[in-house]
This record gives C-alpha cells, sequence and structure tokens, in this order.
C-alpha cells in the first residue's frame, strides 16, 4: 500500500519539525532549529533499526510510498528554483551580488581542505581511505 | 477565445496539476537538450534548474511578484510544488536508503563544518558590508546574517531593531547566494570532488542554503543528496541561535 509509506514519512516529518521547533523554544527563538534534519535521522533511525518497519520494508509495504517522494525530490526542487525570486537577485546591487558569488566560490574551495582536516583525525577509524 | 479562456480556467481551477505537467515538459525538455545539444556533459537537471531560474526571472518581471513565476495565477501550482513544505518532505523521503553508518562515521566532518560554515560566510558578510560603507555594529551583523542565509539575515534584522533598506540588503545577499550555489557548484564539482557522502556532509555544512544546496545536489548526484541536506538542514537553526547573540557581541566588540 503506497499510503503506508507515506504515512511513515509523515510522522518522522511532523516529529522531527515538533523536535525542531521545541528546540527553537527551548533557545528562545521562534525558529524550526534542524527540523527537517532530525525528520530525516528518525526516518533513517527506523529504517536501520526497527525490525517492523525492516520487515515491512522487505514486503515492499513501505517502500513504494517513501520511494514516490524521494523520487519527486528532483521535480519539485525545479519547481522551487522557478519560484525562487531572481528579479530581486538580479537587482540587488553589485555589493550583494559580488558578496553572494565569492562567498560560494570561497566556501567552495574550503571543502577540500575540511574534508582533508577530518579525515586525517579519522584516519585510524577508517583504514586509511584515499 | 473560448477555447483559451475554458483553458485558462481549468488550469488555475487544478493548479497542482498544471505544476505537474509544466514541470514535466521543462524536465523532459532539458533532458532531450541534455542528450543532444551537450551531448550530456551538461546534466538534465542543471538545465531544468536554470531553466527554472529563467522562468522565475521572466514571471518577476512580469507581475513585480516575489515568487516568481508561481505569481502568474496559471503558474500558482509551481509555488505549492515548490515551496518549503514539499522540498522539506521530499527531502526526508531522500533519506530513505541512506547509511546510517556513512553518517555517523562523518559526523565529526559535519559538525566542524557546519560551524566552519556560518562562521565562514557571515565574516565574509561583515566584511562586504563594511566596505559598503556600513558601520554600525547591527547593521554589519544584519548583513552577515544575510550572506549566511535569507532566512536568517531578516530574523537577526528584525532582533537588532535594523532599518528594513538593510534588512532587503541581507535577504538580496543570502537570495544571491543561494542562485550562485545551485549555478556554481555543478560546473565545479568535479574540479573540487564532491562525490563522497563525506563530500556532500561537508558542502552541505559549508554552504547551508537549503534550496541552493538541495538544488545543486540534485543536479550533482541525487544520491548523495540525504548527506548534503542532514548539515544543510541544520545551517539555517544554527546561523539563527548564533548571528544576533554572540556573533553581534563579536562585531560589537571590533566595531
Amino acid at each position: 500500500m503506497v499510503i503506508y509509506g507515506v504515512l511513515l514519512l509523515s510522522l518522522c516529518y511532523f516529529a522531527g519539525l515538533f523536535v525542531g521547533e521545541a528546540m527553537g523554544r527551548l533557545v528562545g527563538l521562534n525558529a524550526n532549529v534542524g527540523g527537517v534534519g532530525f525528520a530525516m535521522l528518525f526516518l533513517l533511525l527506523l529504517c536501520s533499526y526497527s525490525e517492523t518497519v525492516k520487515k515491512s520494508i522487505r514486503n515492499e509495504r513501505f517502500s513504494d510510498g517513501l520511494r514516490f517522494w524521494q523520487n519527486m525530490y528532483i521535480p519539485v526542487v525545479i519547481a522551487m528554483s522557478a519560484s525562487q525570486d531572481v528579479v530581486k537577485a538580479v537587482r540587488s546591487g553589485w555589493l550583494a551580488i559580488l558578496c553572494g558569488i565569492t562567498l560560494t566560490v570561497l566556501s567552495l574551495c574550503l571543502i577540500p581542505f575540511v574534508s582533508r582536516i577530518s579525515s586525517s583525525k579519522n584516519k585510524a577509524e577508517e583504514g586509511g581511505r584515499d | 477565445m473560448e477555447l483559451t479562456d475554458i483553458l485558462e480556467k481549468l488550469l488555475i481551477k487544478n493548479s497542482l496539476v498544471t505544476a505537474f505537467a509544466v514541470v514535466g515538459i521543462v524536465t523532459f525538455a532539458s533532458y532531450s537538450l541534455s542528450k543532444y545539444l551537450t551531448k550530456g556533459r551538461l546534466n538534465g537537471s542543471s538545465i531544468a534548474i536554470l531553466f527554472g531560474l529563467l522562468m522565475a526571472y521572466v514571471g518577476g518581471r512580469l507581475t513585480g511578484g516575489s515568487k516568481g513565476v508561481s505569481d502568474i495565477p496559471v503558474f500558482a501550482g509551481i509555488g505549492l510544488l515548490g515551496g518549503s513544505m514539499m522540498r522539506d518532505f521530499t527531502i526526508v523521503a531522500t533519506a530513505f536508503g541512506a547509511d546510517f553508518n556513512e553518517l555517523r562515521r562523518s559526523g565529526l566532518a559535519g559538525f566542524v563544518s557546519l560551524v566552519l560554515g556560518v562562521l565562514f560566510s557571515f565574516t565574509i558578510g561583515a566584511i562586504f558590508a563594511r566596505f559598503g560603507g556600513y558601520t554600525s555594529a547591527e547593521d554589519i551583523t544584519t548583513i552577515g546574517a544575510g550572506a549566511v542565509t535569507f532566512v536568517v539575515g531578516p530574523i537577526t534584522g528584525a532582533a537588532l531593531g535594523v532599518d528594513s533598506s538593510v534588512i532587503a540588503l541581507s535577504i538580496g545577499i543570502g537570495v544571491v547566494k543561494s542562485i550562485a550555489v545551485m549555478v556554481i557548484t555543478p560546473l565545479v564539482s568535479k574540479v573540487i570532488r564532491i562525490d563522497t557522502p563525506r563530500e556532500a556532509i561537508i558542502f552541505g555544512g559549508l554552504l547551508g542554503t537549503t534550496s541552493g544546496t538541495s538544488a545543486a545536489m540534485a543536479a550533482i548526484d541525487p544520491a548523495l543528496v540525504p548527506y548534503a541536506a542532514m548539515t544543510s538542514t541544520f545551517y539555517t537553526g544554527l546561523g539563527c541561535l548564533v548571528c544576533p547573540s554572540v556573533l553581534y557581541f563579536a562585531v560589537a566588540a571590533i566595531v
């Protein structure tokens, strides 16, 4: 049943957002602190450790609904890009455009460094990947 | 005339189905272009996202609204399909099939990149603010926060009570960053190598902006989406936490 997978997904979604919202309140913010991340973590943990969920996935009771929304990710992202405020980005002046682009390029350049630093720390554990 | 009226009425009335059809057509056209025109060198999803941004620009120019093409009544459903609800729901779904051990192994890298990412973006934004002629700690902090993401900017600005023009600039920087991440990352992903879960986790933590990173990962490798999303979804929360507090005090101490 497609709906069972969707149900599992929506339960994880709400559980995660609830935790995120509660965390936000706890630190005095009217914002959701990592709710989607928690939701992903819940789904991941359920799929890796819960015997009931694992069995249902093997029996294809959950996978159809989950896989459908997983595959809808790229179409949703395309729709998202079509509803961005591109006009504002173009019009926000040289300071914003220069800052945004410089920032992106520099941050991307940091990726290999962070990867190297953190992998040398974990090397013993990982058996020296690379 | 009658026929177009009927069609318009149907498209508006069934906005979400219209969105499915439009996105489907855009996807088909983009993948065909990718295959025949660029021989697969430029990924189909990248073209589709660029096409989406172009549609957003045209929509924004035509209507003067802030939600891109979805401000045109016929395309209103695209705003729903591409809104934060569906975005977050599908992002959570990508966790299905991800490897929990991979995540645990890269937990430290994720944490480091998250903290470094927020600090780095904020600092660059603050430096640009200073060069742009802003001198008060509140203004500089707000613009730095906008460089974190376009959500953190206005939240910080509201907390510090700055002028709305500064908040507008901070949102502008955040939006430019988000779009720059969508466009630039797939172009350079081969050079800086984002091809393992660990690098995706670090990418999500360093760049943060959820719409930007989610679009970029979709174009690079859909299998790596959950890893990048895992850190990037904590980024805005962390930014909202430290920008109006610790980082504001730091800026006030320096200025």
